[in-house]
């Protein structure tokens, strides 16, 4: 770098609001109108490099960047928890370049970008889903040919899915898939739902919330409106189910909730706790107490709250 | 120069205004029957409302050919869009990503626009209808995604058929362009999802 190329000290990097140029936004705006005009079909679109690896969000930051004003509170949330890498760096990204204002409370997130989880407190209407999704297409493991999948999804040809799910009982007696569980939207398009759990799948059926997915690497950006039917696919003999677990969370007591698995010692010991950070939070300052929010506590790893 | 060649100024702010102008746009597609406020202080060229002329400074470009009636786009109104959004007037409505058109015209139908491609449905014409006013004309009952049970709107000014035109393009489903209703302000968003029935 040369002596005047050098920036001076009190210079920010001059980034527009948002990181994105106008002209991009403005292609990500019209592939996301046509993607909300017909739910579940993939929109191709010219996927930006950002300043992070693709795999790491950037479906999804591309499209909090495109829809962000002043106006919005961003929530942004990493396998349901507030405080983790992926989620405070994506949430420091849209503090820096567009000033954006952010919380962990899911009811005063206007949007709320997200990787694999939606959020245990009910979405209101009027805020704003943004998932970041790895594999748009809910056939490429099936079909590994782009334009093959194309053709199956303009002809609604979803008979491979079927023998797929089929196969799994007839091996395993049961489908095996327990996230990214594929859906029909609105009676025509299969999607992939993002790696959510396939617990949180019932959560996206005729949801109050837009919910618009973001996949960087692979270019695509999908959507479904509020109130859109969403349909988890099954058998009429092998209905679908969501995951469920023997014990509630070890923090909270809550019975409702997704559970992750913590292996807590090498004696064989494992805890059960909400996936979801700011609802297992909002629980104990509520009063709630699991079997194990002592012992949690007596090590440092929560603080427990005295209501 | 006179003031009949002056090209009027676009946004002050194109940044906030344009993801303001976005976000209307978004609901009124995602929520087909709502009627969204386009506020953005700009003053239109000649032929275009304000919602018409917001929603093309927020989503027209280099990239998107612009069809408009004849009389638009030999007037005030083409150089307006060339010179603020670089865009294209194309004089065949097959090649356009936006169109504008007058709701009391006959010409052109609906389905002379880009419907898309049974691979390609995103490829569809977005159609901005310029309607005399958006309330207090004959109910049509909507529903489809974006609406829980049903909802009401009542523009007026619809040429004779046009209800027709919309079904049919609904029928194409997943083709088919979607269609903004558009008068002063305000924006109605009818995605080619919306099923519409005459309330009688």
């Amino acid at each position: 770098m040369t002596i005047h190329q050098m920036p001076a000290d009190d210079t920010k990097p001059a980034y527009n609001y948002a990181y994105l140029d106008e002209q991009t936004k403005r292609m990500i705006r019209r592939a996301l109108l046509k993607a909300v005009a017909v739910p579940g079909y993939q929109v191709p679109f010219g996927s930006r490099e950002m300043p992070l690896a693709r795999g790491w969000g950037t479906g999804g930051i591309q499209i909090t960047a495109a829809i962000i004003g002043p106006a919005d509170t961003l929530k942004v949330i990493d396998q349901g928890a507030d405080d983790t890498t992926n989620a405070v760096s994506i949430r420091r990204f849209f503090e820096r370049t567009a000033d954006a204002r952010t919380c962990e409370a899911t009811d005063e997130a206007t949007i709320i970008q997200t990787r694999h989880r939606i959020p245990e407190a009910p979405l209101k209407s009027g805020q704003v889903m943004v998932y970041q999704v790895p594999t748009p297409e809910p056939l490429r493991r099936l079909e590994p040919r782009e334009a093959e999948t194309r053709k199956m999804h303009a002809w609604a040809e979803y008979g491979l899915m079927q023998v797929k799910l089929y196969e799994d009982i007839a091996r395993y007696g049961e489908i095996t898939k327990t996230y990214d569980y594929p859906v029909m939207v609105n009676d025509r398009y299969v999607m992939a739902p993002s790696p959510i759990p396939k617990f949180d799948n019932p959560k996206m059926h005729m949801s109050p919330a837009l919910q618009l997915f973001g996949a960087g690497r692979e270019k695509r950006i999908y959507a479904l409106p509020p109130y859109t039917s969403v349909k988890s696919l099954d058998f009429e003999d092998h209905p679908f189910r969501i995951q469920s677990w023997t014990q509630p969370c070890g923090l909270c007591g809550a019975g409702d909730s997704y559970l992750d698995e913590v292996v807590i010692d090498d004696q064989g010991g494992r805890m059960f706790v909400c996936s979801d950070s700011h609802y297992c939070e909002t629980r104990r300052v509520e009063g709630h107490r699991g079997t194990m929010l002592g012992d949690a506590a007596a090590s440092g790893l929560v603080e427990e709250t005295n209501p | 120069m006179s003031a009949g060649t002056m090209i009027a100024p676009g946004f002050s702010h194109p940044v906030f205004q344009s993801q303001a102008a976005f976000r209307a746009l978004l609901a009124a597609l995602s929520e087909p029957g709502t009627l969204q406020n386009v506020a953005s202080e700009i003053t239109p060229p000649e032929g275009l409302t304000t919602a018409t002329a917001t929603a093309l400074l927020t989503l027209a470009d280099y990239e998107t050919p612009v069809w408009l009636p004849e009389a638009l786009r030999n007037g005030p109104a083409g150089a307006w869009l060339r010179f603020h959004c670089g865009a294209s007037l194309v004089e065949s409505p097959a090649e356009a990503a936006f169109a504008v058109i007058d709701g009391t015209v006959y010409e052109p139908k609906l389905s002379a626009f880009n419907l898309g491609t049974d691979q390609f449905p995103d490829r569809s014409t977005t159609v901005i209808v310029q309607v005399t006013a958006l309330k207090g004309g004959s109910a049509l009952a909507l529903s489809g995604p974006g609406i829980l049970g049903s909802r009401n709107i009542t523009p007026q000014s619809l040429r004779p058929g046009f209800i027709d035109e919309l079904r049919e393009n609904g029928a194409l489903y997943p083709l088919g362009v979607d269609v903004l209703l558009a008068h002063g302000e305000g924006l109605i968003g009818l995605p080619r999802s919306t099923q519409i029935e005459e309330v009688r």
